[in-house]
């Protein structure tokens, strides 16, 4: 089900310091033609159908047409990302809509608690750094207990 | 129209590359979960070393979590951790590594209550014991501070986790610093030390960004690139090729590269083929276990519940009679129908949920569609939009589930990799525990400092998202003590940085040597292109290495020939050709898709019995044999001579039945 970019909508990022579905594509095939600044999929049958190129792209751009191989034309789904939520527009071949929100995150984006001032102290047990913060007792399987 | 003879792409390569080397103490290949556990843990046990994690992609989507996810496999929470041993135990046929797994239950929540305090939604039950998402679900606190997680299985709790990868790779980023991190450099081979026998002293990589070569030394690493995917022929083979169950960027690289410097393998036969909704290839797990629903043959017959199923499993006992069917004998089952023309399977969606509607009202029933199409939307949005494009609403008309090809992996139902040390506790065995220097080293390879977690460990599958982080900082850990044991360590290279160079952009080479001498760049006798290359590989595992051509089954005159057919492979790998800095990537992807392959393929060679039938058969050795088999089957190449051995590791039972 490889993405596809709306030539009109593309701007290629321009202005920005990267071209953001090549910055997230996990395979890569995201790529910029700097002269026309636009993106484009260099590589259609090799997408995982990730979405993370539709969900990151700043102009709404890109979006997904599925598979050739097995999948009848007429329907799109597309999502919204919000801070909180992805709203998600399911179209079906025979007209039906359906719309889905779902929470993405609890936390404000960035704020992720990487512990940056915990250091651990015992480097021989086996005990990870918060478990040992927590004054963890690792078990022993029961039998050998 | 002009002759398509110019070099394609849009980041051409170059054969004159920059070169930057680097020296750290510690390098962690990869960014998916396990890398990002790595990132996270490592600073609080070695602040003061120098750290370098390479990630071919961006960690922000990298990995098999870059779609999102929407269970946690494994969270052990009221359970024991020996209770987790007998299931993953009985699901991998009795062959695993006990103490990998014991060890991994009881770190494997606290990465959990770290992603829910990091901000990934977990479901929880509120008193009355309904299900509250991720985000209504706050109310009822933490996990850690007791909240009932929404649990699908025995194993399994719910999320949302459209951002799971996001937000666990946020943490890493800010934990280990962006300036400690390279993304979009492609790690391709690891280096022994020229001076200390056995000892990885470093890794060789490209940018897919710029025309630069990376050479980095370390004094311990910790390599874990995910499994191998499109090693066989996919079942769609146009634009379908990419829609791969597991990611379709996992080319082998884990194994490739560590076997490659002489880390010994284990348990590389095993695969795992899951069954999962036709053709979208959407995740099965929700609807049997939270949906209740039931598979049926062509016939309309629950045929897993038939006598002659019973009386099939029987003959694999004890596993085939455990409360849960091993995956395998799932498969199993399935394609005994199929392949007595009682197909196709289906999904009984309607079923399922009309025997649930009955006991909800409007409004949970509604949500209980949402909840439906969130399992596909949150980690496989194809198969929702097959649903649509198929006109399927699952309350109304039913799906089909087949088997896909196979992968390689040792996170998820899966359970090859490279064999690796258990933690240094007294209750695991001599033969599970290895170092240097007198010290125990957990989840080190046989190449003294260079670890691996995730898929890279072989005999422990089952480990899932949070079980392969859990592993990833596990493994952090070990590499700070490692770095501080050996601080009068400096690595030293056998090759030259010129060498080293001519290796990584060979390809690039030999496409502008060679281009001209055609009016089309695809077809030229000079070189292959790695697309070409692929579907080679491909075809071969199909046809002869039991792909779904032949509903999985192999036998030592097909072994035979596809062992000579990879071996001509290799050669021509000599001659791959890339002009663009994907394509680059490609070629070497291939190589390391190969070289897994052959890994595998040599294993099934040696085990003779078919230990995981309905992921494998081998046609020979049809069955169970415990007498001679029942043990690990384990290989090495040497990187010195060339040469590969295959033997046995002797299996030991920790935790009692």
């Amino acid at each position: 089900m490889p993405s596809f970019v709306i030539q009109e909508k593309c701007d290629g990022c321009k202005g920005g310091e990267k071209t953001a579905c090549m910055y997230i594509c996990p395979n890569d095939l995201m790529v910029l033609d700097a002269n026309a600044m636009k993106a484009y999929n260099q590589e259609p049958d090799q997408c995982w159908e990730c979405f993370s190129c539709v969900k990151i792209c700043p102009t709404q751009a890109i979006e997904v047409r599925g598979y050739s191989d097995f999948v009848p034309l007429g329907s799109s789904i597309m999502p919204m990302m919000g801070t909180e939520d992805v709203m998600w527009t399911c179209k079906f071949r025979n007209g039906v809509v359906k719309r889905f929100k779902f929470p993405i995150r609890t936390t404000p984006e960035g704020q992720a608690n990487a512990y940056a001032a915990l250091s651990g102290k015992d480097l021989e047990s086996q005990l990870l750094s918060t478990e040992e913060a927590d004054g963890r007792q690792l078990p022993k399987p029961k039998a050998v207990a | 129209m002009a002759l398509p003879n110019k070099p394609a792409g849009e980041l051409k390569a170059d054969v004159n590359p920059a070169v930057e080397e680097r020296e750290v103490d510690i390098l962690i290949v990869g960014g998916g979960m396990a890398a990002c556990g790595t990132a996270f843990e490592i600073k609080k046990w070695a602040a003061d070393k120098k750290i370098l994690l390479v990630d071919k992609a961006a960690m922000e989507r990298s990995g098999a979590v870059a779609q999102g996810l929407s269970a946690i496999n494994t969270y052990i929470g009221e359970n024991a951790p020996d209770d987790y041993v007998r299931m993953v135990r009985n699901d991998l046929m009795g062959l695993v590594r006990e103490d990998l797994i014991f060890d991994l239950g009881t770190h494997v929540d606290d990465s959990v209550h770290l992603f829910e305090e990091w901000g990934l939604p977990i479901w929880k039950k509120d008193e009355a014991g309904k299900n509250l998402d991720g985000k209504k679900g706050q109310k009822m606190g933490t996990l850690k501070s007791g909240a009932k997680p929404v649990r699908t299985g025995k194993w399994q709790i719910m999320i949302n986790g459209e951002s799971y990868k996001r937000i666990v790779a946020e943490a890493a980023k800010l934990a280990l610093g962006t300036e400690n991190i390279l993304e979009r450099v492609f790690i391709v081979e690891l280096l022994l030390d020229k001076n200390v026998e056995n000892q990885i002293a470093g890794a060789v990589g490209f940018s897919v960004r710029e025309n630069k070569v990376y050479i980095i030394k370390a004094k311990t690493m910790m390599v874990a690139c995910g499994g191998a995917v499109n090693i066989y022929m996919p079942r769609s083979q146009g634009e379908g090729k990419g829609r791969a169950w597991y990611p379709v960027w996992n080319a082998g690289s884990t194994y490739t590269m560590c076997m490659k410097v002489g880390a010994e393998l284990s348990m590389m036969e095993n695969r795992f083929t899951p069954a999962r909704f036709k053709d979208g290839y959407g995740p099965v797990g929700a609807w049997f276990l939270l949906f209740k629903a039931k598979t049926l043959n062509g016939l309309g017959e629950n045929f897993a519940a038939s006598d002659a199923a019973k009386k099939e499993l029987a003959s694999y006992a004890p596993y085939g009679t455990a409360a849960i069917t091993p995956t395998c004998l799932r498969n199993h089952l399935m394609l005994f129908e199929m392949k007595s023309g009682r197909g196709p399977i289906i999904m009984d969606t309607v079923s399922a949920l009309d025997v649930l509607g009955k006991t909800m009202d409007k409004k949970e029933l509604k949500h209980l569609e949402s909840e439906a199409w969130e399992d596909f939307l949150d980690m496989t949005c194809g198969q929702a939009n097959l649903w649509c494009a198929t006109n399927t609403e699952p309350e109304k008309k039913n799906s089909e589930v087949m088997p896909t090809e196979p992968y390689l992996l040792g996170s998820h139902s899966g359970c090859c990799g490279m064999w690796v040390s258990g933690p240094d506790f007294d209750w695991v065995p001599a033969s599970y525990k290895w170092g240097d220097k007198g010290k125990i080293y957990n989840r080190m390879t046989t190449v003294k400092g260079l670890f691996t977690s995730g898929d890279g460990v072989g005999c422990s599958g089952h480990k899932f998202s949070s079980g392969s982080h859990a592993e990833g900082r596990m493994v952090a850990k070990q590499m700070a003590r490692y770095v501080r044991d050996h601080a009068d360590f400096t690595p030293t290279l056998a090759k030259t940085k010129e060498e080293l160079v001519a290796m990584v952009y060979k390809p690039v080479k030999t496409f502008y040597d060679n281009y001209a001498l055609t009016t089309a760049v695809d077809i030229n006798p000079n070189y292959i292109k790695p697309a070409g290359m692929a579907m080679r590989l491909m075809k071969a595992t199909n046809e002869y290495g039991g792909g779904w051509a032949t509903y999985y089954q192999t036998s030592s005159k097909n072994l035979e020939i596809i062992m000579e057919m990879l071996q001509t492979m290799r050669e021509d790998c000599e001659k791959l050709g890339a002009s663009d800095l994907h394509e680059l990537m490609r070629a070497w992807e291939i190589y390391h898709r190969i070289w897994t392959v052959e890994a595998h393929l040599r294993h099934i060679q040696f085990r003779k019995e078919t230990r995981y039938p309905g992921f494998y058969y081998q046609a020979d050795y049809p069955g169970q044999d415990d007498k001679n088999w029942f043990c690990f089957t384990n290989s090495k190449y040497d990187p010195k001579t060339g040469e590969w051995s295959s033997f046995k590791r002797d299996y030991v039972k920790i935790i009692p039945d």
